[in-house]
């Protein structure tokens, strides 16, 4: 036989491109709202808007959905990124009221969430603990870490290296912006420029054959839990910085379920496999557009939680297999049945 | 029910049976008649199109045109469970019952027989027994299914689709794991269904087997019907020439095994209690040691051991007469060895991964993560083995899930191939493949050993074994219990060597 055709490999565009639309619709929706959403001024050495609000507030959720993606794509789940956060902050709190510098209060942060995540790997990889109960662990005994550390206080502080990071500004961007978007492309080229990315999607998918193909699955599992440590740490950072102080209850409180909703709305599977770190980043976008629909709209507060669900409700029904299978029949009956039907839908119909 | 007509009619006639995939043409205008009492043989190469046939039978796929007629009836099962209603029942290769419950639930689940309300357990043991007994088995209904082996689990298997179904019963190679012993239970069992009027369709790659059982075949090639047959009417040529297309060249017969090289391996007293008993092997560049026994003797084992995959936990392995520790796959591979294993789906494909990224795997993981394979690289090393193996897909990145069977082993064969290893193992590596990319991966055995690569080949099919081994290991319950070389190794006297003691 000949050699298969050379098709076009799958573009990063077409992957992403369901998220780019929901975003750009979640943009449209606060444009509604209010008119002004995309003005941009650049006042004492600041830029300031609306956009820039989204893509600032949404540096934690987008910092946890980096490491976040990894961990899903190994078929696991990190459930104890926000109490890393508490963590981190109170370190790094802890570090400059004793006096230290903010260098050596965000390296020890880093070093503590360093830390839960080899503990998270560890549990996963070499006890073989089920990822959603080892990471359950320190998601409910993290946050009294965090409180002996902060020994039951919030402990506020005015360094203001440290809450340069949280509230300052490079060249007019605000550095949380900075931080996320640095550390997505260093992830994204570190996994993608090497083998790493394919070797985490194989032990997604199928860790036996991985392990027998000579992968080394157990070191890449602590290491992917690892960088999810490290993310979660610096979101945690980013926060204290922010409010100038580690509330150890409620730094980061539920934000590891914003994470892996942003990794969901990102389109990748929570079985493991294929992945995406731009398209996650994008859902994280997307949730925090949403919370600002609902804050620019003026309507009362209480209405928030409701009206966020519902419009992640309509997100994920439009993501949904059976849907996309629906959309798929209804070009299929066009003239031509070519395009490929959503990942996966397949396999579904047959089960 | 109605009394059997006198002319023949279709219990179910499928027509002009279309399916498209993206890009390919997976089934196009297929027509099917299955006519009661009759096995009907489902015949074709990896690829031809039957499981994607059988699929859109049973409603597991939308089918694209075409119709389909049960008992003179128009009919479209939208899912399995419609087409089990409608009469359909199915039995794939691994049994999709529940491991974990009893026998006599498997057979009943859904639809156990209640006494106020609460299953009638007793009643429905009982029952489960006499249905059975009626296939010939006498086993005890209230033992977990996994206390039975894989044939008696076929036909409990077979008996729920019949009870449920009872019009067509679809049996997708049911005999790949089985041996001699459990392929004939089985068959006693397939008459037993068809003498019930049913109509059977038997898919399998045993041609021996085909004409066995069968009476009918249809014959597909590349998602269109080639023809159908009575087959008493034909010889098996005539049936392998219509599935290739081509006539079969006679099979490469000389044994041309050279002069075997230096040893490669010193294996000493490998073991591990409770899997296998230690054993020694040399094997040496440039031959092929085949590895015979039955089902469960450990074959398997043998390779997984030596593979690292499981631990040895007595022995030593000496390459080129230097001790190495084989902790795990990873430091077989480092040590230019590799495995193909016998379960393709569990232990083999990774199959969301495509085609390029799964021929590479392993040659990547040897590399480490650091030093990915240049894209152009990976292109060339991927085209290459798809020509040289005749891998047949529509596109390197589709995943590799949606290959057939034989194109998966070829595209596994090939990760491992990618690594240029000094040491292949095989294991059963032409299970469930098609007469012709059979054919092809003998000749690569032939090919590889000529080129003076060291093979150990674990397989159940002996005249294969004895087509390519210059030496075969006999083992009988976990223990090595003969060497045949030479002029010794014909399958007369491996059955033997697997025999002796057994019958005394």
């Amino acid at each position: 036989m000949s050699s298969p055709p050379v098709g076009p490999r799958p573009s990063i565009l077409k992957r992403i491109m369901p998220q780019l639309l929901i975003l750009g619709v979640a943009l449209a929706l606060n444009v509604a709202v209010f008119p002004e959403f995309f003005q941009i001024d650049f006042r004492n050495g600041r830029l300031f808007g609306n956009l820039i609000d989204v893509l600032n507030r949404g540096a934690p959720v987008a910092l946890l959905c980096i490491g976040m993606t990894l961990v899903i794509a190994t078929k696991g789940i990190d459930l104890s990124v926000g109490a890393v956060m508490a963590i981190a902050g109170a370190v790094a709190a802890a570090m400059v009221v004793e006096g230290h510098g903010w260098g050596t209060a965000v390296l020890a942060a880093l070093a503590a969430g360093g830390l839960c995540g080899l503990w998270n790997g560890f549990l996963v990889a070499v006890l073989r603990i089920q990822p959603i109960v080892a990471t359950l662990v320190l998601m409910v005994a993290g946050r009294g870490v965090a409180q002996l550390v902060t020994e039951g206080k919030i402990l506020t502080f005015d360094n203001p290296g440290l809450i340069h990071l949280g509230a300052g500004t490079v060249a007019g961007v605000p550095t949380p912006i900075l931080i996320w978007l640095a550390l997505a492309a260093l992830v994204t080229f570190g996994v993608r420029k090497t083998a790493l990315g394919m070797l985490i999607e194989a032990i997604g998918i199928n860790e036996r054959s991985s392990r027998l193909a000579g992968i080394n699955s157990r070191v890449l599992l602590i290491c992917v839990y690892l960088v999810s440590g490290l993310c979660a740490a610096l979101a945690g950072v980013i926060v204290a910085a922010d409010i100038k102080g580690a509330d150890a209850n409620n730094a980061g409180l539920w934000l590891e379920l914003d994470a892996i909703l942003a990794v969901v709305i990102g389109g990748n599977s929570l079985l493991g496999g294929r992945f995406s770190i731009i398209a996650s980043l994008i859902g994280a976008l997307i949730i925090q557009s949403v919370n600002s629909v609902i804050l620019l709209s003026g309507l009362p507060p209480e209405f928030n939680l409701v009206i966020k669900a519902l419009l992640i409700l309509g997100i994920l029904v439009i993501q949904s297999p059976r849907i996309g299978n629906f959309i798929y029949l209804l070009r299929a009956s066009g003239p031509q049945p070519q395009p490929e039907p959503p990942h996966s839908t397949q396999e579904e119909a047959a089960r | 029910m109605k009394d059997t007509p006198t002319h023949p009619m279709p219990v179910l006639h499928a027509r002009g049976i279309s399916k498209f995939f993206p890009g390919t043409i997976a089934l196009d205008d297929v027509d099917l008649r299955l006519m009661p009492g009759e096995v009907h043989a489902l015949l074709g190469e990896n690829g031809a199109g039957k499981s994607t046939l059988i699929k859109c039978l049973t409603g597991a796929y939308r089918r694209d045109a075409g119709t389909l007629m049960l008992d003179g009836q128009d009919v479209a099962p939208g899912s399995t469970a419609d087409s089990q209603l409608l009469g359909i029942g199915t039995v794939y290769q691994e049994v999709n019952l529940l491991p974990n419950l009893t026998v006599a639930e498997n057979l009943y689940l859904g639809r156990q027989p209640m006494r106020r309300g609460f299953i009638a357990r007793r009643r429905m043991n009982a029952q489960a027994r006499d249905v059975l007994a009626g296939y010939g088995l006498d086993i005890d209904p209230a033992e977990p299914l996994t206390a039975y082996s894989v044939a008696i689990q076929q036909v409990v298997a077979i008996a729920r689709a019949v009870e449920m179904s009872g019009k067509v019963l679809i049996l997708d190679e049911p005999t790949a794991s089985l041996d001699r012993d459990e392929v004939q239970l089985l068959f006693g069992v397939i008459r037993q269904v068809k003498a019930r009027g049913l109509a059977v369709v038997f898919i399998t790659h045993f041609l021996d087997q085909v004409f066995e059982i069968s009476d009918r075949a249809t014959v597909l090639r590349n998602g269109r019907v080639v023809g159908e047959c009575l087959l008493r009417d034909v010889t098996q040529r005539d049936v392998v020439t219509m599935m290739l297309g081509r006539q079969l060249e006679a099979q490469v017969k000389t044994r041309d095994t050279g002069r075997p090289g230096k040893t490669l391996l010193d294996i000493k007293g490998l073991g591990k209690r409770g899997m296998i008993a230690p054993f020694s092997l040399t094997i040496r560049e440039g031959e092929v040691v085949g590895l015979a026994g039955l089902l469960g003797s450990g074959r398997t084992e043998t390779a997984n051991l030596i593979f690292g995959a499981v631990p040895a936990d007595h022995g030593q392995v000496l390459l080129r007469g230097r001790e190495i520790g084989l902790r795990n796959p990873r430091d077989a591979v480092a040590h230019r060895f590799a495995l193909c294993p016998e379960d393709r789906k569990i232990d083999g494909i990774v199959g969301d991964l495509s085609v390029r990224d799964n021929i590479i795997l392993a040659l990547q993981a040897r590399q480490g993560w650091m030093r990915p394979i240049p894209r152009a690289k990976i292109e060339e090393i991927a085209q290459s083995y798809v020509r040289a193996l005749d891998i047949r897909l529509a596109s390197l990145d589709m995943p590799i899930r949606l290959l057939s069977g034989g194109n998966q082993q070829k595209a596994l064969l090939a990760r491992w191939l990618a690594t240029n290893p000094d040491f292949l193992i095989l294991d059963e590596p032409t299970r469930g493949i098609d007469v012709g990319a059979h054919a092809e991966i003998i000749a690569l055995i032939e090919q590889l050993r000529a080129d003076g690569m060291a093979l150990l080949v674990a397989s159940s099919e002996l005249e294969e074994l004895v087509a390519y081994s210059t030496r075969v290991i006999v083992l009988r319950d976990r223990e090595q219990v003969s060497e045949l070389t030479g002029d010794q190794i014909t399958p007369d006297n491996i059955i033997n060597a697997i025999a002796t003691e057994d019958a005394a």
